[in-house]
């Protein structure tokens, strides 16, 4: 089955006066139709960058320097602007962090939803209002054929984000692209926003990339789990597994270093130590490796290629059968549960 | 992962710069500063700032580089008068631009009034800038009746234009001083003139800044200790509002050299014992039509000039410091 | 003065007198429109009671979480605690000093030395133009600690290591660090005047979790080095369970359920409390009853009648509506709910 989003080796390339950045290098995914995928890294990881560079936003002088972006089987990463802009809002909707800001507030929210409606569908206009009033219902907004003559300032944040969420819907898209939806929402508004989202792109068969910096959102919502680290891909996978049996170092630090409900409260917080490397200044070989507890030789001069490890895939040389981690490493990841090609017994000792 | 301590932590980073002691010496950082790029990138704001640099030099050096004293009158004879330009047919090499009525060297006149235009226009706008920005912080940051007053009172003064301020203050000074006590005191009126017309636009900015700034969580860190309201609004807050005073003042130096110009070419400027390009301009003006232009446009052109590099220099200003465009 | 020792005579959270009293803390915000433009448009008083009538203690030693959503009045019960905002009632009282009332100038200065604040945006919290020196340098100078320039660089050295920088960071500005390391400079700077009691306002809000768990654990570290009490205001459950001693949750300005931390977490009591546990998404992804989430905070301008809660609380009483519960004391913790009311 074709899938709704196909990624292959995406490059994007941010040129300086300093240099050409490398926001994103080599990565690869698929999204699957109706699946949810979340993209989860730190600030400066390149999560947001990825939803823009497929829906074809970047700022400039940002561009696609390399791989393709498949949507359905068609490529999208060069088309001419006119075309593209067909594809946004129809194909590919597309939901940002801040609701105060996606809306006009100058406009009516009856008016925008109108506008994105009659851009992408040939309807009467009072057709164009009835399905507007629908999408307001479906969204959970009461009172909806009051609320379309209202203005996006008399709405609280938790409805203004319904209303944006049916912006993206509007035109049936088969992708929606989710950038922090519900970081600026309160806590118990949050778990509305994203059981809404789910429940709707089910309904429609839409795919959704959900992109955010909250490890619990994800493990709530998403299917499957993609993990960058600056830029990198560093691990993909079913989420519960990357969730509870992470293969890649940086995946295992980061699960043991966030807080949670559960679990013992007087345990200190695993830590990984010093901070995520600026895009000028990515060492050699692994991203992660001057941060890594687990680096070897190999580390520091090759970079890894994406590895099969157990139900997900780690671009880390832990998982590469051709390489040798000295048996120290191997035994001490062993048992931080990184489950290695091969097993430290086999490495000869 | 096991818990690490600080040092630890520091240590994996492994920066470079920890290990050479310290930041990137101050040449290089100022090499390397995005201002000093986009000023050599740009060949009109090259152009304009070595234009101001030579008018301002030549200003400064006048009496060293001008190759006659215009006022001196034993130096001056009434037979030089009307030379026209060196390099018409009819004009004399010791005048390179030709000679006035009075038979002074235009070239020297212009070497000589461009120092007080600009003297005026420097003198006017750091006036007009240390009321303004003072009365700004005020406003911003005590807010309350301070500030209304402080606004009001701007408003009423907008509504005049500059000019008008500018004659009305003269008039005043005149009528106060007397014709001979007012001789001394001119170029303080006319500063104080021409920079209480100003004033207003770098209050404006500097309040709108602080309301920003003073929100900031650094403003409460300090706050938080007890320093005194004014200690605060000088060591912290104007520091970082005083980007965009910067912009407006080069902005307003070429309208303050025009505004004296304007002052004395209307005739209520400097006395024309020592005349500044608009009073050369304004001499000039009587014998335009009767074929002697040169006393006129050659002050007009470096006066426009001179106006139109300091502008352009203010222009590349505002958008380097801009982050936004950045 | 060494900074590494803790207040003489501690052992662990004493149960002596509490360091922070709170009692009947009450703060409104007048958000009328000018005269002039209620005069012309009509319209009366509008007011904003951010904190309404709120009590609790902090014993020393310890870390009292207050939690709450947007409109809860959990950063305005900060800024008051910390001497930033006057109460309009009640008050706050700081190793017996009264933060607000009449002192002598010299009294308040003491006062001031042993109360700081650590804030939520590590990029505003610091002066860009200053130097990160001067920045931690500063409450020194202030409080008059330490009279030779010397000294006082050396000082500041120590308090950059004790936060995990490098002492020579003090001659850079503040832009050449990340969130994380600003945040650090931010405690080395409240840590500057040797306070007793800090403040700290979603101090890793902002931050990565990699860096908040770094941030979390050395406040944790320097508590337990220096005997120091924290208030810890955030809105993330999951943070406050490894931070707190002892927590406090906040609905539009009131005080809804206090208990230690084990207790809340374990066996809330309050319908929000267990509404908002239940929200988190959490990273175990444990199959639980969740209980339903309904509607949003409401408008603190005009909140519910009664108890404030009751427009969304799974359990309503008439008497919810028009009646606001007092707190009913249940062992070591607090309820304010009418379900609790012993007959």
């Amino acid at each position: 089955m074709t899938p709704t989003l196909s990624v292959r080796n995406l490059r994007v390339e941010i040129p300086t006066r300093r240099g050409v950045l490398t926001a994103i290098d080599d990565l690869s995914f698929d999204i699957a139709p109706g699946e949810v995928l979340g993209m989860v890294g730190e600030s400066g990881a390149g999560k947001s960058i990825t939803g823009s560079a497929i829906i074809g936003l970047l700022e400039p002088p940002g561009r696609v320097a390399g791989g393709e972006i498949r949507l359905a089987g068609e490529r999208i990463d060069h088309l001419p602007p006119e075309r593209m802009r067909h594809v946004r809002g129809r194909r590919i909707g597309m939901i940002f962090q801040d609701p105060l800001t996606s809306l006009n507030p100058l406009y009516r929210i009856g008016e925008q939803l109108v506008e994105t409606i009659l851009t992408h569908e040939r309807l009467s206009g009072r057709a164009a209002r009835d399905k507007a009033q629908r999408l307001l219902e479906e969204v959970g907004i009461p009172a909806a054929a009051e609320r379309l003559s209202a203005y996006p300032h008399q709405f609280s944040g938790g409805m203004r984000q319904r209303v944006v969420i049916a912006l993206a819907l509007a035109a049936d898209p088969q992708l929606v692209i989710a950038d922090e939806p519900t970081t600026a929402l309160d806590v118990s508004v949050q778990a509305q926003i994203i059981a809404l989202l789910k429940r709707l792109c089910a309904d429609r068969g839409a795919s959704v990339m959900l992109i955010t910096h909250d490890m619990g959102v994800i493990a709530e919502t998403a299917d499957r789990v993609c993990v960058l680290y600056a830029g990198r891909l560093a691990e993909i996978g079913p989420v519960r597994d990357v969730v509870k049996h992470p293969q890649h170092p940086y995946t295992e630090g980061l699960m043991a270093a966030i807080p949670s409900l559960a679990g013992d409260p007087d345990e200190k917080l695993a830590q990984i130590p010093g901070s995520m490397p600026r895009l000028g200044a990515i060492p050699p070989g692994c991203a992660f490796n001057p941060r890594c507890d687990f680096a070897f030789d190999r580390c520091r001069a090759e970079r890894p290629d994406a590895y099969p490890a157990g139900a997900t895939q780690a671009a880390c040389f832990l998982h590469d059968a051709t390489s040798a981690p000295p048996p120290e490493i191997a035994g001490r990841a062993s048992e931080a549960g990184i489950r290695l090609v091969r097993a430290p017994a086999e490495t000869g000792r | 992962m096991p818990y690490v301590t600080g040092e630890e932590a520091r240590a994996a980073t492994a920066p470079s710069d920890a290990a050479a002691g310290r930041g990137p010496g101050l040449l290089a950082r100022l090499r390397d500063n995005d201002v000093w790029f986009s000023f050599t990138r740009s060949p009109i704001t090259l152009v304009s700032a070595i234009v101001t640099l030579v008018l301002v030099l030549s200003a400064l050096f006048a009496p060293l580089i001008a190759p006659h004293d215009p006022f001196d009158p034993a130096t001056l004879s009434i037979m030089d008068s009307f030379y026209p330009p060196a390099w018409t047919g009819e004009g004399d090499p010791r005048f390179l631009l030709g000679t006035d009525d009075q038979g002074r060297d235009i070239l020297s006149t212009i070497l000589h009034g461009m120092r007080i235009s600009l003297a005026v226009g420097f003198a006017s706008v750091l006036f007009a800038m240390v009321l303004g920005v003072t009365l700004g912080l005020l406003a911003g940051y005590l807010g309350g009746v301070v500030d209304s007053v402080i606004m009001r009172v701007a408003d009423v003064q907008l509504t005049f234009p500059a000019i008008l301020i500018a004659l009305l203050i003269d008039g005043v000074a005149r009528g106060v001083a007397g014709p001979n006590s007012y001789q001394d005191i001119v170029f303080g009126v006319l500063v104080l003139s021409i920079g209480l017309s100003f004033w207003v636009q770098y209050a404006r900015t500097v309040r709108g800044s602080v309301l920003v700034e003073k929100n900031k969580e650094y403003v409460l860190a300090a706050r938080l200790i007890g320093l005194r309201p004014w200690t605060i609004m000088v060591k912290h807050v104007l520091p970082n509002v005083l980007g965009p005073v910067l912009v407006i003042a080069t902005i307003n130096l070429a309208l303050a050299i025009i505004t004296e110009a304007t002052l004395s070419f209307l005739g209520v400027g400097v006395p024309p014992t020592q005349p500044s390009l608009g009073t050369l301009i304004r001499i000039g003006n009587d014998f335009l039509f009767s074929g002697e232009w040169w006393i006129t446009i050659f002050p007009g052109i470096t006066l426009a000039v001179l106006a139109l590099a300091v502008n352009l220099l203010g222009d590349w200003l505002r958008d380097a410091l801009n982050p936004k465009l950045r | 003065m060494s900074i590494t020792e803790a207040p003489s005579g501690l052992a662990a959270a004493s149960t002596a007198t509490p360091l922070v009293e709170v009692r009947g803390l009450r703060r409104v915000f007048d958000l009328s429109k000018p005269l002039l433009n209620r005069l012309i448009e009509g319209g009366g008083r509008v007011t904003l009671t951010a904190v309404d009538g709120v009590d609790f203690s902090i014993r020393r030693g310890e870390t009292y979480a207050l939690v709450g959503e947007s409109g809860s009045g959990k950063s305005t019960i900060a800024k008051m605690a910390v001497g930033l905002l006057p109460p309009s009632a009640g008050s706050i009282t700081i190793e017996g000093i009264d933060v607000w009332g009449e002192k002598s100038q010299d009294l308040q200065r003491r006062m001031r030395r042993r109360i700081q604040m650590i804030f939520q945006d590590p990029f505003a919290s610091l002066n860009p133009r200053w130097r990160v020196g001067a920045i931690v340098e500063e409450p020194i100078k202030a409080f008059a600690m330490i009279p030779d320039p010397k000294d006082r660089a050396a000082r500041v050295g120590e308090l950059l290591s004790l936060v995990g920088l490098d002492p020579r960071d003090g001659s850079k500005f503040p832009h050449e660090f990340s969130g994380g390391q600003r945040q650090r400079i931010a405690i080395a700077r409240a840590l500057a005047s040797e306070p007793h009691f800090i403040v700290c306002d979603e101090p890793t809000s902002a931050l990565d979790v990699s860096v908040q768990a770094q941030v979390l654990n050395l406040l944790r570290e320097l508590q337990e080095r220096l005997g120091l009490t924290y208030l810890f205001i955030s809105h993330n459950l999951a943070v406050v369970r490894h931070v707190a001693t002892r927590v406090g949750v906040l609905y539009l300005g009131r005080l809804v359920e206090e208990a230690p931390a084990r207790e809340l977490f374990s066996d809330p009591k309050h319908p929000y409390t267990r509404m908002l546990l239940d929200a988190v998404p959490d990273i175990e992804m444990a199959g639980k009853e969740r209980l339903a989430i309904a509607g949003e905070i409401p408008n603190p301008v005009n909140p519910p009648s009664g108890c404030h809660f009751h427009p969304r609380c799974p359990f309503v009483m008439p008497h919810c509506r028009t009646v606001a519960p007092p707190v009913f004391p249940r062992g070591d913790a607090g309820v304010r709910c009418h379900l609790f009311a012993e007959a």
